[in-house]
């Protein structure tokens, strides 16, 4: 019998453009898709400083709230986005469908950088499903700033996401 | 699809003093708990990918052989209860044999090898087999502390079944006189740090041409308590 006991997590360290960059894919479904929606956001340290070394990846179900293997088109419901020099990263997706859980439409968000040993793990949810948000199970357990991190507002024409590793303001992050 | 619930994370702190980077990329917050629902219990697939059986040669992206002592590694890619993980994707990324990166932030007076990029990539077969040939890659000095040198490694970036058997991780090699100077290696605990070494394997090594190394990447398992030091503020 093999020895299964789970690998450990090691950081990305500062040069996995060298390796990621191949499946860079910040785009899901084209700008011009009917039901393409915009989010964008900067990854920000402890002093509020960009973290230019960062990668995001989203996963997330299609916009009929099907995942891998039982969606169309090659749709894998994976994004990945390193960040710019000012921090910041971009995707074009569609909003999930309901998924039956009675969770308001959402993304899974991974973050990796220099300095993170393991990834941190999120969620987006979308400001103006106002209505869905306020009934998701999840939301509902957190405290006003915890919850409102998790929320992306809508403004011109794309959801703002902004991920704060520490802080006043620290994203609220999830392990289980 | 469930971790099994015997099997136990052994990630490190993402508060790790000795790693300077750590320091204003933590977050300070008790981490709060994922639910476990259908976002989470599945994952994207690769399987059907752009992938090309010559992604996982790093030796043979260019019109010559690179510099180093050609490695095989090979393994396998497996899930917390044991099973074989198939189809997907595994990449991988290494400094060449001098200890240098092909990335514009690595400025260290180590010479580029115009036959090596190191990326490399490959999905893992019917019985969660990878394999890579590539170099051995070199150490390479960090600012982290005074004669900081990160011990030879090969990143590891793997995909499970779920989104929380996502894994990014290095692989080191046996007996590197480093691993007791590098806090990266030794943020993980110690009885689990063995898990990121490779074993030197007499079956894989290939007479008279390169040496063969195995390495598993075991994924899922729970994070014990809501994790780590998550101190508060
Ligand atoms: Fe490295």
């Amino acid at each position: 019998m093999a020895d299964v006991l789970p690998t450990p997590s090691q950081t990305v360290g500062p040069f996995f453009a060298i390796g990621l960059r191949w499946l860079h894919s910040p785009e899901l479904v084209p700008a011009d898709h009917d039901l393409a929606v915009r989010i964008e956001g900067q990854v920000l340290d402890g002093h509020g400083e960009p973290v230019p070394d960062a990668v995001v990846e989203i996963f997330q179900a299609d916009a009929q709230g099907r995942f891998p293997p039982d969606t169309e088109d090659g749709w894998s419901g994976f994004g990945r986005c390193g960040t710019d020099e000012h921090g910041r990263f971009h995707f074009v997706t569609v909003k999930p469908g309901r998924l039956g859980d009675g969770s308001a439409p959402h993304l899974d968000v991974s973050v990796f950088a220099r300095g993170l040993l393991q990834r941190l793990v999120t969620r987006c949810y979308f400001g103006d499903e106002e209505a869905a948000n306020a009934a998701d199970p999840l939301l509902a357990q957190l405290d006003g700033p915890a919850a409102a991190s998790l929320v992306a507002p809508l403004r011109d024409g794309a959801y703002r996401f902004d991920v704060r590793l520490q802080g006043e303001q620290e994203t609220a992050f999830f392990a289980w | 699809m469930t971790a099994n619930p015997q099997s136990v994370r052994p990630d490190p702190p993402y508060d790790f003093p000795d790693y300077r980077s750590s320091e204003l990329r933590h977050p300070r917050r008790p981490l709060l708990t994922l639910p476990d629902g259908p976002t989470e219990r599945h994952g994207p697939l690769f399987g059907s990918s752009r992938v090309r059986p010559e992604d996982a040669d790093l030796t043979t992206q260019h019109a010559g052989e690179p510099l180093g002592e050609r490695i095989i590694v090979t393994g396998r890619l497996l899930d917390g209860s044991g099973r074989p993980i198939a189809g997907q994707l595994v990449e991988v990324w290494q400094a060449n044999a001098a200890g240098r990166y092909d990335h514009p932030s690595d400025q260290h007076p180590a010479p580029l090898d115009p036959n090596f990029t190191g990326a490399g990539r490959c999905i893992t077969g019917d019985d969660g087999t990878y394999r890579f040939v590539t170099i051995k890659p070199g150490a390479y000095p960090w600012k982290n502390h005074r004669n900081a040198w990160r011990p030879a490694h090969i990143h590891f970036s793997v995909f499970g079944r779920a989104f929380t058997e996502r894994l990014v991780t290095q692989m080191y090699f046996p007996g590197d006189p480093l691993f007791a100077h590098d806090p990266i290696f030794n943020s993980v605990s110690e009885p689990a740090r063995e898990r990121l070494i490779c074993r030197f394997d007499p079956d894989t090594t290939v007479e008279e041409w390169a040496l063969g190394y195995r390495f598993d990447v075991v994924v899922g398992g729970h994070l014990a308590t809501p994790p780590d030091p998550a101190t508060p503020a």
